[in-house]
């Protein structure tokens, strides 16, 4: 059962072929048993999530239910469950018990999706490989060696591990398409303002987004369909008609025009990495897309950008975790400050500290015009050079991440390494666009992501062209050989 | 050395909302601790704020009434530091560009007008509050204040005098009150004041260095606290010594400003615009719709009464300072169809009574409707002014309605000339030697002399005896 | 731009945040290293340019001003780790 795709378990469901509540066992089981070697849950809700197995079967008994309706899926522990742990991968929410859903959550609740646990990530979503977890790095199912990515590392490592077939996630800063990439499967990472913010524990507020990671873009459209809406209580929440993404996969990309940014295929891409794309966007032409040459010059900014406004935005969002209303509290403070110093020195891990220094620095009296605005200056350039090239192309594609799975530790000590992986992704979310990665091929049996970025709201593009390619294609259907032995 | 006061008023005004300015929460005062702070309110992890509409509109019509430009373009920022009663660890405000631009108001001190000038006037969100009783020797926080609206606004350094510092916030206090923005209550915090004040000597250009009083909340306190302040000022200069820029605390009881314990050692408040909010975007149509329904301004309201009613301007600009006042008096004149006596009860025995029992108009236990027929029985002799008093008194007690407490309580005017004139003949009866002295007097003595006739019989007749009637009936006898 | 030791502890202050003795100097040297990457925004050419807040140019919504939310007292105190009466404690706060 784990290895059909959520398109292919919607239908089992409504053939009878198998039961919600099987399925759903079949998954717990498989989190019980193989779990430990990939630590991609925090929390598994065993009880819960036979319980709304149960009910998504009585509903798909009374016939007419949503596509949804009795998939076992995951959260990733950033988005708030009433009732459930959301710790957001950290001390600091390590006993925090939840008193409201997510937007997000409420909608698959909606849609009768089962909630099998929340997944792993690096805290505070800071982080590029789920080093930072509180809980322990997740490990990459297929080299368990080696890091998933991050943050959405646990959402990413559950799908390809197949311990859920759908998770949702959010990216920050490449924090969906990147694990994807590194995991083998498909992330889509929406338009800002698709997907509702509420409920989802802001790292930045101007950059974060809700986004699927499953098998398939054509589950991912499915996921995407429950998972946007528009939601009045988020004022950055697009008030704008979803479309049904599941209807516009099966166009042809016969006459796409796929623009090839120069400053993608440049320096710190690794070569084998770089083959496997072009060997991609090959199969994409010889399809009948087209390829465009483009420049998008200012990508270099992108990270130095980035590395002031998110922090800046973390710093203050991180400032309500002082240890007053909920959240890790200090034994014995000896004042206001002690209890303030104490509580977070100790809550937070040491990427969160850095984030949270180099916001209040980039801030502070003296420097905001040297850093923040200049960045935010930055920032408009570089959705500029994304809005000039989409005058002449549909598409833009492109790596994920530089290369595959690096080695846990390798860049441990050296955070501006670190924060590099995230170079091709991070422009995306500066300018608030969607892009989505889905496996292209492999490098030293490890996965590569190809990287589609497209114009505002132009997710079922994404996905028609990321579904043609997987019907041409077979990457998004391989999984890591530890995995394919014990099948 | 002749010196010159200097100062200027930050004033936080809370908006009188039905809901919080970023969450659905309720305003009401006074509920039990943290039972009106929701998720939002309490900064819980993936809550996010949306604007409250009436805030907006409300803040707008501020800026309409104090003649300023309309930020066509206002942005929330946060203003970031650490206190327990602030749960997000950031006050979301605005700076840069605030909703309301600048702006002017006009006092009256002392027969002359004075334009003051208003620098802008931003929306922001209150804090909670910290509850210092002993909780083992910890403070409480309630945080159902956190996330009330506020505007603050904030004047130029125009005041050159306490009782021109109170002048104005009595005028910003009728500005918002008119508008029914705020119930501008300060022994609630509906409306708070912080001055800065500084001294420099007569003629001086520039500015000395000033101090900032928190929290004064009241209007005598104002006034009072500045003098204190200004009066230390001087004293120091005069000794040789060096103001120091600071946060002062006004001691009411001792009369005294003392430094506050400096709040925190370099404010770094590391503003930048809220990223989960958006710009709020004003257009003429709507700022058009909110000056139509502006209601009348003091300023209005006052040339109205001096043409209207013909009440002088003293008169008209105390029945205008406040809205609900005014209100009354209109009522009141309106029913009785006397503008003079309905002022003159107004200001005289209805305001006194409000006085003395610490009572706000809103809640006078004589309706205007009430006080209007209480003139109108007045006007139609059926009760003589000083019984009328006795009528007030007894309706302000709530013993009931004008005509039922006159009827119940016999107070009505005897009109009837048999029975004056019985009484008329039992006090000349019964005071020959006064009715002798009286007849001698040369004729310039007597107006005084009758007085005494007139009191006896006002005696026997309780009050009720109709004066007109007795003087006649008296001057024909005697 | 370079970033000292005493800076370290005055923004840590500023974020509230405990550092010990022992990291201080590993985190002023990490900080130094994100400051250099971000200081080549500097060389960016900016004049002129708008700053950028928000990915889309869109206008703030406005909600209705309606009580939606009544006295959840009870569950929202349920997480906070020190409470008296209804309320949350703290250190004595002195004014």
């Amino acid at each position: 059962m784990h290895r059909l795709t959520l398109a292919q378990l919607a239908e089992g469901l409504r053939q009878r072929q198998f039961s919600s509540e099987e399925l759903t066992k079949h998954y717990l089981d498989r989190i019980k048993k193989l779990d430990q070697h990939y630590n991609s849950y925090i929390t598994v809700t065993e009880e819960s999530a036979l319980q709304q197995a149960r009910q998504a079967d009585k509903r798909l008994a009374e016939g007419g239910a949503p596509l949804l309706c009795g998939i076992p899926i995951a959260h990733k522990d950033i988005f708030c469950t009433e009732g459930v742990r959301t710790s957001c991968g950290s001390r600091m929410l390590d006993n925090f018990i939840s008193p409201y859903n997510a937007t997000v959550v409420e909608n698959l609740i909606n849609d009768g999706a089962v909630m099998l646990g929340k997944t792993n990530m690096d805290e505070f979503a800071m982080g590029s490989s789920n080093e930072t977890s509180y809980y322990g790095p997740v490990k990459n199912p297929w080299d368990t060696n080696c890091v998933p990515g991050g943050s959405s590392g646990g959402s990413a490592a559950a799908v390809a591990a197949m311990l859920a077939v759908a998770t949702t996630a959010t990216d920050t800063g490449g924090s969906i398409r990147q694990p994807a990439a590194l995991c083998g499967v498909s992330g889509l990472k929406p338009t800002y303002g698709r997907v509702s913010r509420w409920g989802m524990i802001a790292f930045a507020s101007s950059l974060d987004q809700a986004g699927p990671i499953a098998r398939s873009a054509e589950d991912l459209a499915i996921m995407l369909n429950s998972m946007a809406s528009f939601d009045p209580k988020d004022s950055t929440s697009i008030d704008r008609a979803v479309p049904d993404y599941h209807t516009h996969l099966s166009t042809s990309v016969k006459g796409l025009r796929i623009g090839v940014p120069e400053e993608y295929f440049g320096e710190g891409l690794n070569p084998a990495t770089a083959t496997v794309i072009q060997q991609a966007l090959k199969e994409l032409e010889s399809m009948g897309a087209s390829l465009v040459n483009i420049r998008l010059p200012h990508t270099p900014l992108a990270v130095p950008a980035y590395y002031v406004i998110a922090p800046a935005e973390c710093s203050a969002n991180l400032s309500r975790f002082d240890g007053v209303r909920y959240g890790h509290r200090c034994d014995n403070p000896t004042d206001l400050e002690d209890l303030y110093k104490r509580s977070r020195g100790e809550g937070f891990g040491d990427e969160v500290k850095r984030r949270i220094l180099v916001g209040t620095y980039a801030l502070s009296a003296g420097y905001y015009d040297a850093y923040y605005r200049k960045a935010q200056q930055v920032r408009r350039l570089i959705k500029q050079d994304f809005m000039e090239a989409f005058e002449s192309v549909d598409v833009i594609m492109g790596p994920t991440s530089p290369s595959p799975a690096f080695a846990f530790g390798a860049k441990g000590d050296d955070p501006v390494a670190m924060y590099l992986e995230d170079i091709f992704t991070i422009a995306t979310n500066l300018a608030g666009l969607p892009g989505l990665s889905i496996p292209a091929g492999l490098v030293d049996n490890k996965p590569v992501g190809l990287q589609m970025i497209g114009n505002y709201f132009d997710e079922a593009l994404l996905l028609n062209a990321a579904h043609q390619f997987q019907l041409q294609t077979d990457w998004h259907q391989r999984h890591p050989s530890s995995l394919e032995e014990e099948a | 050395m002749q010196w010159e006061t200097v100062i200027g008023l930050e004033v936080h005004v809370q908006l009188a909302t039905k809901s919080k300015i970023f969450s659905g929460a309720s305003t009401a005062f006074g509920a039990t601790a943290n039972t009106q702070a929701c998720a939002i309110d309490l900064a819980l992890p993936g809550t996010l704020p949306v604007v409250n509409a009436e805030a907006i509109r409300m803040a707008t019509s501020f800026g309409l009434a104090i003649n300023a430009e309309i930020g066509k373009k206002s942005v929330f920022e946060r203003k970031n530091y650490f206190y327990p009663d602030l749960p997000k660890g950031y006050q979301v405000t605005q700076l840069a560009e605030p909703i309301v631009g600048a702006g002017h108001i006009d006092i009256h001190l002392n027969g002359e007008t004075k334009r003051l000038r208003i620098h802008h006037a931003h929306l922001e969100e209150d804090a909670g509050k910290s509850l210092h009783e002993d909780f083992h020797g910890m403070t409480g926080i309630d945080l159902n204040r956190a996330g009330t609206p506020l505007i603050e606004i904030v004047s130029e350094p125009d005041m050159r005098s306490a009782e021109e510092a109170v002048a104005y916030l009595k005028k910003i206090h009728s500005i918002i009150t008119y508008l029914g923005i705020s119930d501008g209550d300060m022994s609630q915090g509906s409306m708070r004041c912080d001055a800065n004040v500084s001294v420099r000597p007569k003629g001086q250009a520039e500015l000395g260095t000033r101090t900032e009083l928190k929290n004064i909340n009241s209007f005598r306190f104002v006034e009072k606290a500045i003098h204190t302040e200004v009066e230390r000022q001087i004293d120091i200069l005069e000794d040789g010594g060096k103001i120091v820029q600071e946060t002062r605390l006004y001691d009411a009881e001792k009369n005294e400003t003392r430094s506050m314990r400096s709040k925190e050692v370099a404010n770094d408040y590391r503003y930048f615009p809220e990223p989960d909010l958006l710009p709020v975007i004003l257009d003429e149509a709507f700022i058009d719709q909110v000056r139509k329904q502006l209601p009348e301004l003091p300023e209005a309201k006052c040339q109205r009464f001096i043409e209207q009613y013909q009440l002088s301007d003293y008169d008209a600009n105390i029945l205008t300072a406040n809205r609900a006042l005014a209100d009354y008096f209109e009522n009141v004149s309106t029913h009785c169809k006397d503008a003079k006596l309905a002022a003159n009860w107004v200001m005289g025995e209805l305001s006194a009574a409000l006085n003395k029992n610490d009572t706000a108009i809103e809640h006078s236990p004589v309706s205007d409707r009430q006080l209007g027929e209480l003139i109108l029985r007045i006007k139609d002799n059926t009760i003589s002014g000083k019984i009328a008093k006795q009528v007030f008194d007894a309706l302000w007690q709530g013993q009931g309605e004008v005509d039922q407490i006159i009827k119940e309580q016999g107070l009505e005017q005897v009109s009837d000339s048999g029975a004056i004139e019985a009484m008329v003949d039992k006090v000349i009866a019964s005071n020959p030697q006064q009715v002798e002295n009286y007849r001698n007097a040369p004729a310039e003595k007597r107006g005084k002399m009758l007085g005494f006739f007139v009191g006896q019989i006002m005696k026997i007749s309780q009050g009720k005896a109709n004066p007109q009637q007795v003087n006649e009936l008296l001057l024909k006898k005697l | 731009m370079t970033i000292s030791r005493h800076d370290v502890e005055q923004i840590a202050h500023l974020a509230r945040l405990a550092i010990n003795e022992e990291t201080l100097n590993e985190t002023t040297r990490s900080l130094g290293d994100v400051l250099n990457l971000v200081n080549q925004l500097q060389n960016a050419d900016t004049d002129g340019v708008e700053p950028m807040a928000h990915p889309m140019d869109a206008v703030q919504r406005l909600r209705e001003d309606v009580v939606t939310e009544h006295n959840q007292q009870e569950q929202l105190l349920k997480n906070a780790p020190l409470t008296e009466q209804g309320l949350f404690l703290v250190p004595r706060v002195v004014d």
